[in-house]
């Protein structure tokens, strides 16, 4: 009984870490919390520099010999390209307002994970190589010498960072970890240092135009597949339209919505909604095999990679002669099409300023980019009184909102949303305010991150988000999380599955389609996912 | 023992020994009352605006401000008109209130529910004190500072004998009368600056999270300004240090014909000269967020990005793979499926 | 004195000593902000350890039942299921509470507390160690079943219904279902 302690000891539990510096804390890059180094075969494809096999675990990571000059060098070209690199590598007082900002740090508690140490990461070597203070003070300036170590530390928590931005509202300077983040990976890429779930759907969009490499006339038989299944709940096909030259409108959404379930009940949902359209108002819109990917993990690799996905766009916009661009659900790519598309591959002088020809709206806020996102296109037409709505047949859901990160704080996109939902529901509530609009909390798997193989940082990265919508299941009895984002369509469901059992996820267009009374459609039993309507229960048990 | 703040404490403490050394023993006082000041205040302007300039000419190629609301969109939905500025006037509000209100600290703050066993309990967050603190050290910094301009000028300006009565509004007079001590008028702002920077420093020692991440450089400039404080508070309520010397002193720098006076004591000297590092040290350090907070692309930069075009000075052509391409990797296919073409089977 | 009167009358104390120790086991940076932080929105980790440990201490006074203990265990255990913890460290945090426990016993003089009460209260704190161990498999097994059936329930239910599954071709840049989900 008087030894319990020393059994403690022989388990090793409770022991307090030795208070050390972070810089004298080696990295330990932990199965679960990293994701696979990137196939050879879509390094080689893109162009990529130091294409080979390797592995995070080894030792030895394969480095060009000359590997601290090409990051030299790719540090001062970028400190020249970048005001806001430059900037951030210098003022950042260290206050701390951001430490506990960051889903990772909360979940994981691992302190280098807190935004500014992040940050510093980078910034010791900085300060190291390129201000005087750090050359002559060197470690008591904050700086260090670039060593194999820090490089994995930097692969390390470079991907695992979601580049969500919260920390960046609460910076007094607007210091922007995602900033800094890209420029770490970027300075990753020239090392060849990728992970395979950003390298292979890149090469994918690159060749196929889409991250899962789905062939044009597969993607067409994927959609062919949806319309059948909404034949079977509407008694109607939806004629859905491809590379149509002269059409009004091109839209464009991610692939994701195409090809991974939930998704794809999202996906059904812009085919009924555009068929609505068509019929009452006929409204052309076409689909694009060549541009069939809204999302862009070029954004993950670097500027130059995000600027040759996105190329697409345009350049389909323009050989197909439509009006305008419409874009789907979606996170990243509404942050690459608000903050970087125009200035990348515009201007886009052969398009129109998008007007919605049903409502006689002209989307002034788009009007250089001349692309319109569906929520704010959807809730113009609710407002407008042009969508015939029933919003009882989605009475068997309590609805929750998750705001994702990019369209929060990359766009500003919070009440369109909202306002559909409450149109094409009756029950929804919102989570707790710290946790929602500017202020939400990243579902721990953006950025390319959300693989099978880091599971466990997923998990840990979503803790804040799944602690939220717990509270709103527990309180109001909220069954389904709604979101306009692919990534979050495809990573929420995991998590609640780990940490919010009885929560399901849906986008935005599933809700208003299953809301949506289709002329000529007969009696519906089901909503989208072949669930017995509220009321119809029993016909269908039978 | 953290390094860390040891080494900028006994830094602090060798640079007063240094300039009461050299003042009170070697008898520099030309060194440290005339050479090291114009030095100082040379090195600072031209460094302060090497740095800025050095940022300025580094392009902002994309527009990527944060937005901490929502956008202006439908004419319906009531946008965020400062948290997501469409308009010059809104970011230019948007800075105003960073630089004065320091308003994205302040939103650590907002109040919130816990909820316990026995029922809802509010709570507020620790880090308010940041932004208190925050506050009151960068404004009481100003004051001082402002006040200081009286040495700077003759006659001293109106402005500045307003806001010293201002400062100094807390008289103890009718006190000393009492008690017999003929103190002079307690400047408030003396005293805050001096609190307010040991809280930053305390928070930096006792909080494990802000130790971790706290750097030399960040101790550095606290135990500085504190000392800078600490002697200014000396001579004024202690000491007594002569203010007509002092006077004739900095009119003599003012005016480019230094003069030395002998009444002025060596703690003076130590105050100059501490002041003196602070100039120098400033452009190459941390404190420089003075001048970069201006120029945050995450903060002055309007949301409109997608109503108006961004340029990017160095954008270039990419690699891209084009429709064309694309269509002869799949036309077979394509036309298989009944997918429209460019050019049909050659 | 009876064993539950002490967990009662020093309830407080020992909840804290508890909750201190399973702090403690993160670096000390986070640790501090696990107890200081109040805001549960912000620190669900520090928020799920306070309610948990305060109800399992509630439990153990009066007399622990299984649904409880898992109910009270299960937030706990499947945040550290997830963290950098080993299994041991992932539960070895409640027999924490019987030393703790012990040591009150001890610094209270008058605190004489009968052995066969001591030994039924250490008895249910195993049981809540073992139970734990139990959650901590659960949260595991489910961790590995989403990342088995990852593809399977989405992708490639999908592509499935759509008869679309297909073995890549060899000019293909290395691209397979199993390597996007």
């Amino acid at each position: 009984m008087a030894d319990l302690p020393k059994a403690a000891e022989l388990i090793k539990i409770d022991h307090k870490p030795k208070a050390k510096g972070w810089m004298e804390t080696p990295v330990n890059i932990r199965p679960g919390m990293y994701c696979y180094a990137a196939n050879p075969k879509s390094l080689d494809y893109m162009g990529f520099p130091n294409v080979r096999e390797w592995n995070p675990l080894d030792q030895d990571w394969k480095l060009p010999n000359n590997w601290k000059e090409i990051l030299f060098e790719g540090i001062r070209e970028r400190l020249g390209r970048f005001r806001s690199f430059k900037i951030f590598m210098d003022i950042c007082v260290r206050c701390g307002a951001c430490a506990d900002k960051c889903h990772f740090f909360i979940g994981t508690g691992d302190p280098k994970n807190m935004p500014v140490l992040r940050a510093e990461l980078l910034r010791s070597v900085y300060r190291n190589d390129f201000t005087m203070a750090g050359k002559i003070l060197g470690k008591i300036a904050g700086a260090r010498p670039m060593t194999l170590d820090v490089l994995k530390e930097w692969w390390y928590y470079f991907f695992q960072c979601t580049e969500c931005r919260r920390c960046s509202v609460f910076c007094p300077y607007g210091i922007d970890t995602a900033e800094i983040t890209i420029m770490g990976r970027e300075l990753l890429n020239l090392l060849g240092l990728n992970i395979d779930w950003i390298a292979t759907p890149v090469a994918n969009c690159f060749r196929m135009g889409n991250h899962l490499g789905i062939q044009p006339h597969a993607f067409k038989d994927m959609l062919d597949f949806f319309e059948d299944d909404i034949e079977e709940l509407t008694g109607l096909r939806m004629g859905v339209q491809y590379n149509k030259k002269g059409a009004d409108i091109l839209f464009i959404t991610p692939s994701g919505d195409v090809f991974a379930d939930p998704g794809t009940y999202t996906c059904m949902g812009y085919m009924m909604l555009f068929y609505y359209l068509k019929q009452e108002y006929g409204l052309d819109v076409t689909w694009s095999t060549y541009a069939s990917e809204g999302g862009n993990f070029g954004f993950f690799t670097s500027h130059e990679t995000m600027k040759r996905l996105n190329a697409k766009m345009y350049a389909e916009a323009k050989r197909l002669g439509v009006k305008w661009i419409l874009g789907g659900e979606c996170g990243h790519m509404w942050r690459v099409i608000t903050q970087y598309m125009d200035t990348m591959n515009g201007p886009a002088d052969f398009l129109e300023v998008p007007k919605n020809p049903i409502t006689g709206t002209v989307f002034e806020n788009a009007r250089s980019t001349k692309m319109v996102h569906i929520s704010e296109f959807t809730a113009d037409l609710i407002r407008h009184k042009k969508l015939r709505l029933d919003p009882s047949r989605n009475d068997n859901l309590k609805v929750t909102f998750h705001d994702s990160c990019n369209p929060s704080r990359g766009m500003g996109l919070l009440d369109e949303p909202r306002y559909v939902i409450q149109n094409v529901c009756n029950n929804f509530c919102d989570m707790p305010p710290n946790t929602i609009r500017e202020n939400t909390f990243c579902c721990g798997s953006g950025s390319g991150l959300n693989a099978g193989e880091n599971m466990e940082q997923r998990m840990a990265g979503g803790l804040p988000r799944a602690n939220a919508v717990k509270y709103v299941q527990e309180k109001h009895g909220v069954n389904m999380l709604a979101t306009i984002c692919a990534v979050d369509r495809a990573a929420l469901p995991d998590l609640m599955k780990y940490w919010v059992p009885g929560v399901a996820v849906t986008g935005l267009h599933e809700l208003v389609a299953n809301a949506l009374i289709l002329p000529g459609e007969k009696e519906r039993e089901t909503d989208l996912r072949q669930e017995p309507l509220p009321g119809m229960e029993d016909g269908t048990d039978e | 023992m953290n390094v860390h703040y040891l080494f900028s404490l006994i830094a602090v403490v060798a640079l007063c020994l240094i300039a009461f050394v050299g003042v009170e023993w070697l008898g520099l006082q030309a060194l440290f009352g005339v050479v090291l000041p114009y030095a100082a205040v040379l090195t600072f302007v031209v460094a302060f605006w090497y740095r800025v300039w050095s940022w300025a000419r580094s392009p902002v190629p994309f527009r990527i401000p944060t937005t901490c609301g929502q956008q202006k969109s439908l004419p319906w939905i009531n946008a965020a008109k400062i948290d997501n500025p469409t308009t010059t006037g809104a970011v230019i509000v948007r800075m105003l209130l960073e630089i004065f209100c320091f308003r994205s600290l302040f939103r650590n703050t907002h109040m919130s529910f816990h909820e316990t066993g026995t029922g809802v309990r509010i709570t507020y967050r620790w880090e308010i004190w940041l932004w208190v603190f925050a506050m009151a050290f960068h404004y009481s910094f100003l004051v001082v500072l402002l006040r200081h301009m009286r040495f700077f000028f003759e006659p001293v300006p109106m402005v500045i004998q307003l806001l010293e009565n201002l400062d100094s509004f807390f008289r103890i007079e009718w006190m000393s009368s009492v008690v017999g001590i003929g103190l002079p008028g307690v400047f408030v702002s003396g005293l805050v600056l001096l609190a307010a920077v040991t809280f930053l420093f305390l928070r930096r020692l006792l909080s494990p999270k802000i130790r971790y991440i706290s750097l030399a450089a960040d101790y550095f400039p606290l135990f500085l300004i504190m000392a800078i404080a600490l002697t200014g508070i000396m001579m004024r309520y202690f000491l007594k240090t002569d203010i007509v010397g002092v006077k004739s002193l900095v009119w003599g720098l003012v005016t480019l014909q230094p003069a030395l006076p002998e009444t002025v004591g060596s703690l003076f000297y130590v105050h100059l000269f501490l002041v003196t590092v602070l100039l120098v040290y400033f452009p190459f350090s941390k404190l420089m967020h003075m001048g970069g907070v201006f120029l945050s692309p995450t903060r002055n930069l309007t949301t409109d990005t997608r109503a108006r075009r961004h340029v990017n000075p160095w954008n270039y052509p990419v690699k891209v793979h084009t429709y064309e391409e694309y269509e002869d990797d799949f036309r077979e296919k394509m036309i298989d499926a009944g997918l429209p073409v460019e050019k049909e089977q050659e | 004195m009876k064993i539950t009167t002490l967990l009662q009358q020093q309830r407080t104390a020992i909840l804290k000593k508890w909750f201190d120790s399973v702090a403690d086991a993160y670096p000390l940076e986070t640790s501090r902000f696990l107890k200081t932080q109040q805001d549960p929105f912000a620190n669900p980790v520090g928020n799920a350890m306070t309610s948990g440990l305060e109800g399992l201490l509630e439990e153990f006074a009066k007399g622990a039942e299984r649904e409880k203990l898992i109910r009270l265990l299960d937030p706990i255990i499947r945040i550290r299921a997830v963290q950098d913890f080993s299994p041991s460290q992932a539960v070895g945090f409640i027999f924490n509470l019987k030393k703790i426990i012990r040591d009150f016993i001890n610094n209270i003089a008058n605190a004489q507390v009968a052995q066969d009460d001591l030994a039924r209260l250490e008895a249910e704190i195993d049981a809540a160690g073992l139970l734990a161990f139990d959650i901590y498999m659960g949260c595991r097994e489910r961790l590995y079943d989403i990342k088995a059936n990852q593809e399977r329930t989405k992708v490639f239910k999908a592509f499935k219904r759509a008869g679309l599954v297909t073995e890549p071709s060899e000019d293909d840049p290395g691209l397979t279902v199993s390597n996007i989900s």
